[in-house]
């Protein structure tokens, strides 16, 4: 099962090619047929290549927002939890009172914000879904750290003289490591969600690089026209590409290991 | 197939789910409501410095923002002279400004919306309110039934569809979600209208109209919130159904359905009120989300509109706004655990 959705993950970021970016507007709103399983949209374009492509988009915004947040929140966990036992108490504080209020915002209208000033683009999502959502990993990081400083190894370490940074990269971030790359993989569907919602309101991907939201959005005129698959087939689309990284994400818990 | 989360995993979807801290630090309600009363300002302080400050960077032009149209019958020279005034003032000062007439009661001039940023909220606040909290009552109620439900009869058939379907739902963005739902009953079936709030030919607002067209939205956005309050209240029923208080009530011979009732589904009360508080962010995005695809009137779907037109006066006093209410949120979440449950706040450490 798990090598099932890591093949489909795969294979959706690879290049499909632009299939489907061809305007023709004679053939605008075509139901969905042997040649377009998707059907057409408003400019005569596939709709299945259009989505798949959207798809890719998608994932590979939530990738690299989900990468970019654990990577600030592994480093501000890591601070954090290295002053704490080191006399940098009130570092330790600051930064935990940051990420209490980073926690106490209202995540998509930040996201709306950072965009609408940033100007729309891939890199104004990918920032904005990031500086609202490393707050889990940073908690994560300095609770695992704090829980290690009293690991015998970690004592033995310290003891024959070694010294504090080479502890940190040697011993204790190897043990981080497995669960911040699981709370990762957890925040690329929320990622994804996050710039599907930002592209529907029109403050997302431009249309040369849509994503699902992008199309989805340009489906709303679609519907009120009657026209179903513009909007209902990328959509299931976006449902089951969800689905499928929250899946593999269970599978990777080591609870769930040797159950599957 | 996929077992669904726990209440204390991190969350379904990635959707993260806060794990409640129990407040360590001692002191009686009034100490929790102080902290967070000075909390407050300091986060709405800090928020609107780094809008302004990611402001003065922004490629957009706020002399046009402000002018709009009537930049047009502007000459050159007038308009280089109020850049010129307007990149004098820092960041910082202007941010002084806003907060120095914000506190006297002037929120400025909303460009997108062409009146006061206050007539704004005071016209929209209630149609958003209204949304809200119908949908709420719809979804919690619906919630604590088929999650007690599910709960209470581990195995059986809404019990085991629940979980695949609760995640499903969750996994569909609201705004998705709402499309659907106007494409097949207001388009195909042309039972309820397609957007908006009041009829054209409506005179003014006229209660049954407005009724006609909250149905759709109140759904969607009860439905979006749904997964949330039925894993919640499954996951406590439980976990009480397996702690010493249900035997105990078992063994005293209590009838099923109230020990289910009151041993079993109640406690698992306690999780949901916390649940609400701290997702009021989530609220927030559903209502933005809703708002938008129903072209209802609120603030929410507003603050897409000043973000698109650039509106920032507008944008700055939603920004406070939110966060005003997340705080809250957070804030009556604790209080209302420490009503129910009187052992939190009287832990020393």
């Amino acid at each position: 099962m798990l090598a099932v959705c890591l093949l489909v993950l795969l294979v959706l970021v690879l290049d499909l090619g632009q299939a489907g970016e061809r305007a023709d507007f004679g053939r605008a709103y075509l139901p969905p047929s042997l040649d377009h399983p998707f059907g057409t949209d408003h400019a005569g374009r596939d709709l299945l290549g259009r989505s798949l492509s959207g798809a890719r988009v998608s994932l590979l915004v939530g990738l690299v927002a989900a990468a970019v947040s654990s990577i600030v929140g592994v480093v501000v966990g890591a601070v954090a939890g290295m002053a704490a036992g080191r006399g940098g108490g009130w570092l330790d504080a600051a930064l935990m009172r940051l990420v209490d209020a980073v926690n106490a915002l209202p995540h998509l209208v930040l996201g709306i914000v950072i965009v609408a000033l940033l100007g729309p683009s891939l890199s104004s999502v990918v920032i904005s879904v990031a500086l609202t959502h490393w707050t889990t990993t940073a908690r994560l990081v300095r609770a695992e750290l704090l829980a290690l400083e009293r690991a015998g190894f970690v004592e033995a370490a310290v003891g024959a003289g070694a010294n504090r940074w080479w502890v940190l990269r040697q011993h204790l971030l190897a043990h981080v490591l497995g669960r911040v790359l699981l709370a990762s993989v957890l925040m690329v569907p929320h990622a994804i969600m996050h710039e599907s919602a930002l592209s529907f309101l029109g403050l997302g991907l431009p249309d040369d690089r849509a994503s699902l939201g992008t199309i989805i959005e340009q489906s709303r005129s679609a519907v009120l026209a009657g026209h179903w698959w513009p909007a209902v087939l990328p959509g299931l689309l976006l449902v089951a590409l969800s689905l499928l990284v929250f899946t593999v994400a269970e599978r990777l818990r080591p609870e769930s290991r040797g159950r599957a | 197939m996929v077992e669904p989360p726990g209440v204390d995993h991190d969350g379904a979807l990635g959707l993260t789910r806060r794990r409640r801290s129990v407040p360590i630090r001692t002191g009686g309600p009034g100490a929790l409501v102080a902290r967070r009363l000075v909390l407050l300002p300091v986060l709405a302080g800090v928020v609107t410095l780094v809008m302004f400050l990611l402001a003065q960077r922004s490629p957009f032009d706020p002399v046009l923002a402000v002018l709009g149209e009537r930049a047009l019958t502007l000459d050159g020279p007038t308009l280089e002279a109020m850049r010129a005034r307007l990149e004098d003032t820092s960041a910082v000062q202007q941010w002084l400004t806003w907060w120095g007439n914000a506190l006297t009661g002037d929120l400025g001039y909303s460009t997108s919306q062409r009146t006061s940023v206050g007539t704004v909220l005071a016209q929209r606040l209630p149609w958003t309110i209204g949304l809200v909290s119908a949908s709420l009552l719809v979804s919690i109620p619906l919630g604590v039934a088929l999650g007690g439900w599910a709960g209470t009869h581990p195995g059986s058939l809404v019990d085991r569809v629940i979980g695949p379907g609760m995640l499903s739902v969750q996994a569909a963005p609201p705004f998705w979600l709402g499309l659907v739902a106007v494409w097949v009953f207001a388009v195909t079936l042309g039972w309820l209208p397609t957007g908006g709030a009041t009829s054209p030919q409506a005179s003014g607002v006229e209660l049954l109209d407005v009724l006609r067209h909250a149905v759709l939205p109140v759904l969607v956005l009860a439905l979006a919130h749904l997964p949330w309050f039925v894993l919640v209240v499954r996951d406590a029923t439980r976990d009480a159904l397996a702690g010493a208080p249900v035997h105990a009530a078992w063994a005293r011979g209590i009838p099923r359905r109230r020990l289910l009732r009151s041993h079993a589904v109640r406690p698992a009360l306690l999780p949901l009120v916390t649940v609400l508080g701290v997702r009021v962010p989530e609220l927030i995005t559903g209502a933005v989300l809703v708002e938008t695809v129903f072209s209802w009137p609120g603030i929410a779907s507003a603050t897409v509109d000043s973000a698109l037109r650039l509106d920032f006066a507008l944008l700055a006093a939603l920004t406070v706004l939110t966060t005003v209410l997340v705080v809250l949120g957070n804030l009556a979440a604790d209080l209302a655990y420490r009503l129910v449950d009187p052992r939190v706040g009287q832990r020393d450490g």
